[in-house]
């Protein structure tokens, strides 16, 4: 570097600059992103120091007065954390397996129809769920619901003479019921991530093993399922990074709010939505919200360290 | 395989089956959806909702016509959260995501990361809401629905980013630099036209998402003159329940008359639903697109 010639340094520094240009013009272009990320992401990150507070509105997050682990303790003495902590969990664990089971059967019956047609129609019809919001999918539950008006009380229970159900009011159906809206709104999603998959396996497996003479259960099992191996991991294990979240329209609007049903419906997030506008318990509700946050880190980073494991693409970082 | 296909046939018939019944089962409940909200009331408070009513009648979409003004109010302020929220999302995440696919780019590494966090850690609904409401007074404004939560995410960054490093050649950006082209030419007059498919597929998946949004209204809006066409649905749910708990002490004879009846709360989420379901057979490509790109790492 020492022996470079005057004339050279000239186009260097031309050149330096003209680097300084672009790369201020790369960050000028990253500023509204990074402020969104840091006002919608990272503030609120520091504002959860709100859970070790005595919260008052004039104050605010950041000056209302420090109280300790109070409003943890004032949350884990109620029976509320454990019910919501089952709940959350459960449900999840219920809708991983189920889910999963179904959306890898349907991916595997897509790729054995011959039909394009039929596939693609069906890839269509399934997916129908998925794009309508909860406060929809809560009117079409009620349509079947309804203790007056609803079609399964009044076309087919009384069909058969039973008598009517008042469905809103008792938890024993529900664990049921908001399954089957779970899986009925994302199976068509999950299956077709699968498909997808499964359609990306080399064509050349399946031709050998023809020629081998091997059924469609043997090429299913030997080389379809094989083939899915590391997607139905990685999937399984980013949702176990998630299940401490959920989905707040299936628990809350689908249910309709009913006090009479929490045992069975209270997750986590609707926990902290009610704590906070409803009951207007910021404490309780904002411990609450802290340990979803930090269990859900600790739980992400732990199901991503593992997938790293499996399959380093698919892991986040 | 020719061989294979007399053995089959029973086997492409149940699979077949299984999947029209599938079908059936993802329509079905919208088919009930219709066919209440046009079943006449009598006929509703009579037998309840049902796939084939007795007696079909307009009238809940004749009283929606009659209400033409919230219903208006709601679908524009719909479409244009949407259109807002949507346009300025792929804009943010673009103009965010092009330079993090450039590997000349300083700080590449950390600047990842500060994208990575934001998808493992948040601080959750509490400090969210408290800083929009008591900071930046976004309480009863039209910016509650389009601002908090939907604008960005980390995920749709990622996604672009790797769309950009694996489909925009290197050379490329590199030839437009020599011809002097800034760098805000290059992302809109040379890298978005090559990544229209991309960018039509983000649209469509942030768009849906600021369609079918209902929680920020519940969470950031009291005043109904913002409310979007889900939030004007999420909010009879609320009526309907309060008139219900409260219905012994309240004279609800009264109070019941105003509220939208049974076969009219069908008809208003038929409105609701709608036009996603109309406009979703020309985008489905699009959108299986986006399901297929996203999948993995959503």
């Amino acid at each position: 570097m020492k022996e470079t010639s005057n004339t050279q340094m000239v186009p260097k520094k031309r050149k330096r600059h003209r680097n300084l240009k672009m790369n201020l013009a790369l960050f000028s272009m990253m500023l509204p992103g990074a402020i969104y990320l840091i006002i919608n992401n990272y503030v609120p990150m520091f504002g959860l120091q709100i859970a070790f507070k005595k919260y008052n509105y004039a104050d605010g997050i950041w000056k209302s007065p420090w109280t300790g682990l109070s409003n943890f303790t004032y949350l884990f003495k109620t029976k509320d954390a454990l019910i919501m902590t089952r709940n959350t969990i459960l449900y999840n664990v219920v809708f991983i397996i189920l889910g999963t089971v179904m959306a890898v059967v349907i991916a595997i019956i897509l790729n054995e129809l011959r039909s394009r047609r039929a596939k693609k129609i069906y890839q269509v019809l399934f997916l129908i769920p998925y794009l309508i919001s909860m406060v929809v999918v809560s009117y079409i539950v009620f349509a079947f619901l309804s203790y007056d008006n609803g079609f399964l009380n009044n076309g087919i229970i009384a069909a058969f003479g039973g008598s009517k159900i008042n469905w809103y009011t008792q938890p024993k159906y529900w664990p049921f019921i908001l399954v089957i809206v779970q899986l009925w709104k994302n199976f068509g999603y999950q299956s077709i991530i699968y498909y997808a998959t499964v359609i990306g396996i080399d064509s050349s497996l399946y031709e050998a093993a023809v020629v081998d003479g091997a059924g469609s259960w043997k090429r299913i099992w030997h080389i379809t399922l094989p083939g899915l191996k590391t997607t139905i991991v990685t999937l399984t294990l980013l949702a176990v990074g998630r299940i401490f979240y959920s989905d707040f329209g299936l628990f809350y609007q689908v249910p309709q709010d009913s006090g009479m049903l929490s045992n069975v419906t209270q997750t986590i997030d609707v926990y902290v939505y009610k704590g906070l506008t409803q009951l207007n318990d910021v404490g309780r509700s904002s411990a609450a919200g802290f340990y979803q946050s930090i269990v859900g880190f600790i739980l992400v980073l732990t199901a991503n360290f593992v997938v790293r494991k499996v399959d380093k693409d698919s892991a986040l970082f | 395989m020719e061989s294979m296909v007399n053995n089959n046939k029973l086997g492409q018939f149940i699979m077949n089956l299984l999947c029209v019944l599938l079908c059936i089962c993802c329509l079905a409940p919208f088919i009930l959806l219709l066919s209440s909200s046009l079943t006449e009331e009598a006929t509703l408070m009579r037998n309840g909702y049902s796939f084939l009513p007795a007696k079909w009648s307009l009238e809940s979409y004749l009283y929606l016509i009659r209400k033409i003004s919230t219903i208006a109010r709601a679908y524009g302020i719909t479409i244009l959260v949407t259109v807002a929220g949507t346009v300025t999302s792929l804009l943010i995440t673009t103009m965010f995501a092009y330079p993090l696919s450039r590997k000349e780019l300083p700080f590449r590494f950390p600047i990842s990361f500060f994208v990575f966090f934001t998808m493992l850690f948040n601080g959750g609904l509490i400090p969210t809401y408290m800083m929009y409401t008591n900071t930046f007074h976004i309480k009863n404004t039209i910016w509650a629905l389009i601002i908090p939560a939907l604008l960005m995410n980390g995920f749709y960054i990622i996604m672009m980013r790797s769309f950009f490093s694996s489909n925009i050649p290197d050379a490329l950006v590199e030839a437009a630099r020599i011809d002097g082209a800034g760098e805000y030419q290059i992302l809109f007059k040379v890298v978005m036209p090559l990544s229209v498919p991309m960018i039509a597929t983000l649209a469509l998946m942030v768009g849906l998402t600021y369609w079918n949004d209902w929680t920020n209204g519940l969470y950031y809006l009291t005043d109904s003159r913002y409310y979007s066409i889900q939030n004007v649905l999420n909010k009879m749910i609320t009526d309907i329940q309060f008139l219900q708990t409260n219905a012994s002490s309240v004279v609800s004879a009264v109070d019941a008359s105003k509220l939208p009846s049974v076969g009219i709360r069908m008809a208003i989420a038929v409105v609701g639903a709608l036009p996603v379901l109309a406009v979703y057979p020309f985008f489905q490509k699009y959108f299986v697109k986006g399901i297929v790109v996203g999948g993995v790492k959503g």
